[in-house]
């Protein structure tokens, strides 16, 4: 009879988690978001892309389109999340590859609660700086619309004058999309096993 | 009675019917669908570029086919105030001479660089009818990059013409004078025996496209008219129509058109070249200018050279690269089929059109089957390399190209139609009227190993009703046709600036992707560019003041300038600070005896400005850029000679204050 309780993880689990922390390394260099912009005059599009230690896309055009309403310049530099970010994903992986090893139930609980917390820290950030960036117009702009603002959404569509900004997951940021619902799928698979 | 009156009656009707009979003349039906096939619907792009030669209007223009829609005028040798070619600091080398600044330019031919004898889109050649001179142009920023003058040439009519992988561009002279390093100043009656024909072969450097005189053949004194190169088996061969072999020097319209026959002049290069190689030229002192504009400084330097090395083709009759070959009458096309075996020779004033035979001529070399010679040049028997003469084809023949099936299209001047006829056969299968009078036509690479057929434009040079009048002085017209049939189908009519002479086309997705968008400013090396508003400045050296200004949307820095004076050599050198796609600034200065500068993103163009006036002198960006180009100004203060008013500038909080 089967006194001591199970500690350890399912094969399966240990499998997976390996394989999620493995391709977690690889958004330290995809593009993990996006913004798409496009407007009438623009018929190639313009793109700026979000990294794990810098921007990519045309940041420069962006930034030279957006000085007419009083929106800040982007830059690189300004940015402390891009001294942290690629350590806490590098962490994030060595987590998923220490999960297999460690094989303890616990140990993978708290992955997952690391991971959840990550991705709700980084979507707030995210949304915060996009705020700003959208409200914090300098008063002196040539073109002042009473009342508009021009937060870019966090993921999806809007309008903003003659730009329409989608705002949708890079490359990395689905690798990350599909660790976190493989995770997902584990925990239940883990609980349920328990029974 | 009434039988009278009803014969009489129908005599009256019978005498008006035939008062206005007419004979039929020259009907052309435009095919049905003809709308459709050039309508190049909104957002689509056209199949094919034509460059086609600006004539005396010294540039090139760029025409989409098959909608027959101008895309764009290139400078070339003519200045061109609205982009500021010829006046801009770094674009006036371009038109520099050994005659001087020369600010107009006759361009008549072009070719496009070919590899395998193929059109490989990398340059254009063009040549200068006047002042002789052979232009390269980069076809992926649709710019002049470099000129190169030609000495010991009056003229440069027969050019520019390649070699198969653009070893050569082959420049001859239209008009024979004495050569740089003979008296010039001797009776223009001795033309038959002190002036003489040079033939230039220009190398071309494969990795960059820079031009340099390889040699030249210096030939007795006719008029060169056209030429081109040979092909598969007659490669290494290059052949050229000459005219006034009567040696005339006057009147030529009569002189020159006495013989029944002149010549074409066949020439082996690659053995000349071994020969220049060789050493069995000499020397020639004279004076050429070599004009460059390098990308990366976005200026150009002119250079004086002085040597050319000349192979008298006289003194090397026996080494025998250089043939004459009688062909009627005053030939002006000398034109090589695909296969390299045949070459038309369209004589001018002909009723027929001699087809000769490569594998022919070499026999006849061969055999040394001579009918006597000219000037001791060796001329071989008409009727041994002749392959057949097409009969009746037309009046004034001018011109020949060919499609990818065997077939060759002949511009007629004086019947005023293009015919095609098959090479082999000499068969004429059918004739097109053309509006009016073409003079030269263009198929799709149809003067390369390799047609690509389907269009044909014929470039007219009388244009009369053919669009609305715009009083007396009209467009040139051009017609479409569709050649992919049997019998040509005209499509469209268009008018042209300038005067189409010759023109190349190729298709659009051989060169469309290669485009330049923007010059990337981390590489503009140019000596007074400012990489940043912060790198802006004025500096006086004597009376000399440097002003370095950057132009971004939507305004310019610096924007107020004073301490300038009368008596001042002032240069504005402005960067465009931009680096996306279609943002080019312009700049003027009121009161400028110049015209504007254009400037693309990460461009560096210098405006000279001499003030007429003391003092608040505008400037302004001139091509529209931004929502708020109208804010896009400035003011500089011009105060008396020999003031003392400090330089000050900036723009916004940087700005001289009061």
């Amino acid at each position: 009879m089967n006194t001591a309780k199970n500690t350890s993880l399912k094969t399966l689990t240990r499998i997976l988690s390996a394989i999620a922390g493995l391709a977690m390394f690889s958004t330290l260099v995809l593009p993990i978001w996006k913004i798409e912009l496009t407007a009438p005059q623009y018929p190639e599009g313009l793109e700026m892309y979000i990294y794990a230690s810098k921007l990519g896309g045309e940041v420069d055009i962006i930034n030279g389109l957006n000085h007419y309403i009083g929106m800040h310049t982007i830059h690189e530099e300004d940015f402390a999340e891009f001294a942290v970010l690629p350590y806490v994903l590098g962490l994030l992986a060595v987590f998923g590859l220490l999960t297999a090893l460690v094989n303890r139930k616990w140990f993978f609980y708290l992955w997952c609660a690391f991971f959840v917390a990550f991705v709700v820290a980084l979507g707030l950030d995210f949304y915060f700086w996009l705020y700003n960036y959208g409200h914090n117009l300098d008063p002196t702009a040539p073109i002042q619309v009473p009342g508009m603002t021009y937060q870019p959404p966090l993921i999806g569509f809007k309008q903003l004058l003659n730009f329409g900004a989608f705002s949708i997951p890079a490359s990395g940021g689905w690798v990350m999309a599909a660790v976190g619902t493989v995770m997902a799928v584990l925990v239940g698979y883990e609980i349920k096993s328990k029974k | 009675m009434t039988r009278v009156k009803l014969i009489g009656l129908t005599a009256c009707a019978a005498l008006l019917a035939l008062s206005s009979c007419k004979p039929k003349g020259a009907q052309s039906a435009v095919t049905g669908d003809a709308a459709q096939r050039v309508y190049v619907a909104p957002g689509q792009y056209d199949e094919v570029y034509s460059f086609t030669s600006g004539g005396f209007s010294g540039q090139v223009s760029v025409y989409g086919i098959p909608s027959g829609r101008m895309l764009k005028v290139l400078p070339v040798f003519s200045q061109d105030p609205e982009s500021g070619y010829g006046y801009s600091e770094e674009t006036k080398p371009m038109l520099m001479t050994s005659h001087g600044f020369v600010p107009w330019g006759d361009q008549h031919h072009l070719a496009i660089s070919q590899t395998n004898g193929e059109n490989d889109g990398r340059w254009l050649f063009a040549n200068e009818n006047n002042t002789p001179r052979v232009a390269r142009l980069d076809l992926t920023t649709f710019t002049t990059s470099e000129i190169i003058e030609i000495p010991n040439s009056a003229g440069n009519h027969s050019s520019p013409f390649i070699t198969e992988n653009t070893e050569y561009v082959v420049a001859g002279t239209r008009f024979s004078v004495p050569f740089d390093d003979e008296n010039g100043d001797i009776p223009i009656a001795d033309y038959a025996d002190k002036f003489s024909g040079a033939i230039s072969f220009i190398k071309v450097n494969p990795e960059n496209g820079r031009m340099n005189i390889d040699f030249q053949l210096k030939t007795p004194p006719v008029n060169y008219d056209l030429s081109h190169t040979g092909k598969g088996p007659s490669s290494g061969w290059f052949f050229f129509s000459t005219y006034n072999t009567e040696k005339a020097h006057t009147l030529l319209e009569v002189n020159a058109s006495q013989r029944d026959k002149d010549f074409i002049l066949a020439v082996n290069w690659k053995k000349a070249a071994e020969l220049a190689k060789a050493g069995k030229g000499r020397t020639v002192k004279t004076k050429y200018a070599h004009n460059v504009y390098d990308e990366g400084t976005h200026t150009a330097t002119s250079e004086l050279l002085t040597d050319v090395t000349v192979l008298d083709v006289k003194d090397l009759i026996d080494e025998g690269f250089a043939y004459y070959i009688p062909c009627p009458k005053s030939p002006h096309g000398t034109d090589v089929d695909p296969t390299g075996e045949y070459f038309v020779g369209s004589g001018k004033l002909a009723s027929l059109l001699p087809v000769f035979s490569f594998s022919k001529m070499m026999k006849a070399i061969e055999d040394k089957n001579y009918e006597g010679d000219f000037d001791g040049i060796p001329v071989l028997k008409y009727d041994a390399v002749l392959h057949g003469e097409v009969q009746k084809p037309g009046l004034g023949p001018l011109h020949t190209e060919f499609d990818n099936e065997g077939n060759a299209y002949t511009s007629f001047f004086v019947s005023s139609e293009v015919v095609k006829w098959n090479v082999k056969s000499l068969e004429v299968i059918d004739r097109q009227p053309t509006f009016y009078s073409t003079g030269h036509l263009t198929v799709v690479g149809g003067d390369t190993a390799k047609p690509y057929g389907k269009y044909l434009v014929a470039w007219n040079k009388i244009t009369k009703d053919r669009y609305l009048p715009t009083g007396p002085e009209l467009a040139q017209s051009a017609q479409l046709f569709d050649i992919s049939g049997t019998k040509m189908e005209l499509l469209l009519d268009f008018p042209t600036i300038g005067e189409p002479h010759y023109a190349q086309m190729i298709p659009a997705d051989k060169i469309k992707d290669n485009q330049k968008r923007i010059y990337d400013i981390n590489e503009n090396n140019h000596k007074y560019v400012s990489k940043s508003e912060d790198a802006t400045k004025v500096e006086r050296n004597g009376n000399r003041v440097d002003i370095y200004m950057t132009l971004i949307r939507s305004h310019i820095t610096p924007d107020n300038i004073e301490g300038i004076r009368m008596g001042d050599e002032v240069y504005f050198h402005v960067t465009n600070l931009e680096q996306d796609w279609d943002l080019p600034h312009g700049f003027a200065v009121m009161g400028n005896n110049n015209a504007e500068i254009l400037i693309l993103p990460g461009e560096t163009k210098t405006l000279k400005w001499n003030p007429t006036r003391t003092g608040i002198i505008p400037f302004y960006c001139t091509d529209f850029c931004s929502a708020l180009h109208q804010e896009m100004q400035g003011y500089v203060r011009v105060s008396p000679a020999g003031s003392s008013t400090p330089i000050r500038f900036g723009t916004g909080d940087k700005a001289p204050a009061n």
